[in-house]
């Protein structure tokens, strides 16, 4: 690493690209405050920081979204003024957003012509462009089948899609935003061996994430935000992830879920041969089986999309059982016996749905509208056939504070919360009633650092006042650090079943790997 | 690109809608100027013809009263996701229900305890009309823009045929029921001023336009403070969010269609009981489209639906006037007119919002450098 590192600064040029003293403000909001940065070519530089820190802010400033109040960019050395997307283009700068920006009905080639065809005809700039990506590809050992359909293809390669695109339109700045969010382990391997053979070839490469653990593993430098200001600038071979969770926090954190051993009594959740057919009639849950105690938090591990997301919604009476029975309580859910996601909740059951912004709030709602969901029959907050709006709004005010939601602005809008904050309010909805069984699916997903600690202690002290917890998370290192027990899917079977004490990353990632065939896909190393 | 500003409420309420009006006006000048008339000189027959004199004020609230109804309608079924074409024929049919009470009962009892009946009656017979395209897209997956569109053809043609046929006057030729009975009908406004002896000239606005207020305020507190309009506006929202709440789409999908006809259906209570006092062939006359552009500008919302009513209200008896003053003007130009704010107000309800943000952006960098310096 080092060496490649020397290669990149002894460049003809010494930084690719340079910040100066960057300010930008929102109204009284300041996002960027003198923010300064330099990469140089072919360097792999990570930024780091809590949600609203301004990492997302400095990049649109440098993919001309938004103009800088003040400050300067200089681009191989010379001052430029980025008005528009189309100037960084123009100027090598090319970005891979976290939400692909592909036509999914269109193929490989075409999305990478889209926008940049070299000829009226369409014919002629698919050919130009076929051969120069054949170059393209063949520099940067990127190889797609061009002729594919982006909806065929998996994630991992749609993202190949998004890089090849702007290597096509000639960037050497490439932003990655969060690009191992939606990766399977295997994909982050192989996105890790794309991003450094780019580095070789010179390209600077800014990534944005928030996994330290992937800080650690591919960048030469990270910088690290707080607040609107730069923090600090590190040489990634020397530093380590509980300093940098330190600077971006400003406090210190704790990475690995304090907690005392189990104490599993009885069994409050059970499924018994549950099967789930979706409308095609691939089945996404085949034959499961598993129970959960009360007092134990039982989590599943899985790469995402292996029946998971079904499971949860099972659960919670969102979809129906078609196989098999589900057993809460005592109580039996099979296909003659239906049960409503009301009267699952009655039964005790509290769900922090897995996508909060599909299931688990309405962004458009006030967050003490929001802070009602799935209660809003409830007679505590109906009074004479109308919404009890003092009580609701006590209500949204009690959870804030107990969970400590900011702003504690009850008739804000929902959306206009930080993802921490609006997790914290969903997780305090369904935490509020002391749920028996509480089902949590991605209990952190894009949380900041210091709320993910305050979001597992809550739901450890669920755990030790006696409640069954099931939690599904894609990221392992929670699912180890806070889970007594893990259950491993893999294409809707349940394929393991371990203590979260006698296992590691590599060994759940070896289980998720195992295939209907019984077989397992070919494994990389797993990161470390 | 210079900073925007995020625009206070009022400039968003009442600014922009005020802006977008103008320009429709400005439009609709440079249409009458092409024609050879005086923009201005238009501008003041149409004003004047809707608020000038209480014959066209009488005949502006009138028009705006069946706005209303139609608006609220339309809104109430946008707040559940669904786009309501079928106000035309919901208030149609709800015709026929307040019809066939007024004329069953209207020899039996007077106005007043008629009314509630005649209410319930409507509401019921526009919501009947309005569940079953409801029903279809809910449960049939039929889109509810064509089956509402389909049920005013069908609710037109049935209406014709039950006046021609069965609920026609005897003895005479035009399609029409016999008259209600002046005792059950709903007093009209010249004859309530006259018990305060008040003299204003006879207009048809009628007692109606109270319902339609107390309509609007109801619909305010069915969509914001009740457990119905939280779920209808979730699904509207947000189809997935209100699954995992306990909702049963489908099940709101149905009713806030039938809400939202029952408002349309209330339209007869203005026309029907109130303004011809019988049920006369096409007496709705495009009110339940004209609801769909005032929801449009109203933003969904019972104030700005009274507001947007009150516009199209003036429009149509201003532009009746302005047709009657100037040979030129037919009343073709005048739906040109109308059409130019429903295009400005609804279609390019936006276009004035970017350069409004980076106005109040200029401005608020103005007043905090100006602060600095002090």
């Amino acid at each position: 690493m080092t060496e490649v590192q020397q290669q990149g600064q002894q460049g003809p040029v010494s930084h690719a690209i340079r910040l100066e003293e960057i300010n930008k403000s929102f109204g009284a909001v300041h996002a960027n405050a003198d923010v300064s940065l330099a990469v140089g070519a072919g360097e792999i530089h990570a930024i780091v920081g809590e949600n609203g820190a301004g990492k997302s802010t400095l990049m649109s400033i440098l993919y001309g979204f938004y103009s800088a109040d003040s400050g300067r960019i200089f681009v191989a050395d010379s001052e430029v003024e980025i008005s528009d997307s189309k100037k960084a283009i123009q100027l090598g700068i090319g970005m891979v957003h976290q939400h692909f920006m592909l036509v999914e009905n269109f193929t490989v080639l075409e999305n990478i012509v889209l926008g940049a065809e070299s000829h009226w005809s369409l014919t002629a700039s698919l050919s130009n462009a076929r051969r120069r990506l054949q170059e393209i590809s063949d520099t940067y050992g990127l190889s797609v089948d061009l002729n594919a359909l982006i909806s065929d293809l998996p994630v991992g390669l749609q993202q190949r899609v998004e890089i090849l695109k702007a290597l096509y339109r000639g960037a050497r700045i490439l932003i990655l935003d969060e690009p191992t969010g939606v990766l399977t382990p295997q994909e982050v391997d192989q996105l890790f061996a794309i991003l450094r053979t780019l580095k070789q070839q010179g390209v600077s490469v800014l990534l944005i994430t928030h996994k330290l653990q992937e800080v650690i593993a591919i960048s030469d430098r990270v910088s690290v935000m707080r607040g609107g200001r730069m923090v600090d600038t590190l040489n990634t071979a020397s530093t380590n992830r509980e300093e940098l969770a330190e600077l971006m926090v400003g406090r210190k954190v704790l990475l690995r879920v304090d907690k005392e051993s189990a104490k599993p009594e009885k069994v409050l959740l059970a499924t018994r041969h549950l099967t789930w057919l979706d409308e095609s009639g691939v089945p996404r849950l085949d034959d499961v089986c598993f129970e959960v105690r009360a007092g134990e938090i039982v989590g599943i591990a899985g790469v995402s999309g292996n029946g998971q997301t079904e499971l949860l919604r099972v659960l919670s009476g969102m979809l129906d059982v078609q196989r098999g029975s589900v057993e809460i309580d005592g109580t039996t859910i099979d296909s003659k016996q239906q049960m409503t996601p009301k009267q699952v909740r009655h039964l005790g059951v509290g769900h922090v749905a897995e996508d909060r912004h599909r299931d688990g709030m309405v962004g458009a709602f006030e967050a003490q509208e929001t802070a009602i969901m799935g209660f809003q029959d409830e007679p505590e907050f109906n009074r004479s056939g109308l919404l009890d709006r003092a009580v609701i709004n006590q209500h949204c005010v009690d959870l804030m504070e107990e969970f400590d939601v900011r702003p504690a602005a009850p008739t804000l809008k929902s959306g206009g919360f930080s993802g921490g904050n609006q997790q914290k309010l969903v997780i305090a909805r369904e935490m509020a009633p002391k749920p028996k069984i509480l089902l949590v699916g991605q209990p952190t997903r894009g949380v900041d650092i210091g709320a993910i600690e305050f979001i597992h202690q809550q739901i450890v002290a669920l755990r030790d006042a006696g409640s069954a917890v099931l939690v599904v998370s894609v990221e392992l290192e929670e699912i180890l650090s806070l889970c007594d027990r893990i259950l491993v899917m893999s294409e809707g079977r349940i394929v393991g079943d371990v203590l979260a004490s006698e296992t590691d990353a590599r060994s759940l990632g070896l289980m998720m790997s195992i295939s209907r065939s019984g077989e397992q896909q070919q494994q990389q190393e797993p990161l470390q | 690109m210079s900073k925007r500003a995020k625009l206070p409420v009022w400039a968003d309420v009442a600014l922009i809608p005020l802006i977008n009006v103008s320009l429709a006006f400005l439009a609709a000048g440079v249409v009458v100027a092409l024609i050879g008339e005086n923009p201005l000189a238009a501008v003041e027959v149409l004003v004047r013809g809707a608020f000038g004199y209480d014959e066209g004020v009488g005949y502006t609230l009138y028009y705006t009263t069946n706005f209303i109804f139609t608006g609220l309608a339309v809104a109430v079924a946008f707040h559940a996701g669904l786009f309501n074409i079928g106000g035309e024929g919901q208030a149609y049919i709800g015709g026929l229900g307040v019809g066939l009470v007024c004329l069953a009962l209207d020899h039996l009892m007077p106005w007043w305890m008629l009314l509630p009946l005649a209410v319930g009656a409507g509401m019921l017979f526009g919501a009947a009309w309005a569940f079953i395209p409801g029903y279809l897209q809910a449960y049939r997956g039929s889109h509810v823009v064509i089956t509402t569109i389909m049920f005013n053809f069908i609710a037109s043609a049935l209406m014709v045929y039950l006046l021609v046929n069965v609920l026609i006057k005897p003895g005479q030729m035009a399609p029409e029921t016999r008259d209600i009975a002046d005792s059950a009908s709903l007093p009209l406004m010249h004859e309530i001023f006259a018990q305060f002896g008040i003299k204003i000239t006879q207009t048809p606005l009628n007692l109606s336009i109270f319902v339609a207020l107390l309509a609007a305020f109801l619909v305010w507190v069915l969509i914001w403070r009740t457990r119905w309009g939280y779920a209808i506006r979730m699904i509207g929202h947000n189809e997935s969010a209100a699954v995992y709440s306990g909702i049963n789409p489908k099940k709101m999908v149905v009713v806030a269609m039938a809400i939202s006809g029952s408002l349309a259906g209330l339209v007869a209570i203005n026309e029907v009981m109130g303004a011809q006092g019988r049920i006369v062939l096409d007496f709705v006359a495009g009110s339940g489209f004209t609801g769909i552009a005032v929801a449009l500008m109203g933003r969904n919302h019972p104030v700005g639906i009274i507001l947007a009513s009150l516009l199209f209200g003036a429009l149509f008896q201003g532009g009746a006037e302005l047709a009657f003053e100037f040979s030129t003007i037919t009343r073709d130009l005048v739906v040109v007119i109308q059409g130019l704010v429903i295009l400005f107000c609804g279609a390019l309800a936006y276009m004035m919002r970017a350069p409004l943000e980076r106005l109040f952006g200029l401005l608020s960098a103005r007043a905090t450098k100006s602060e600095e310096s002090r």
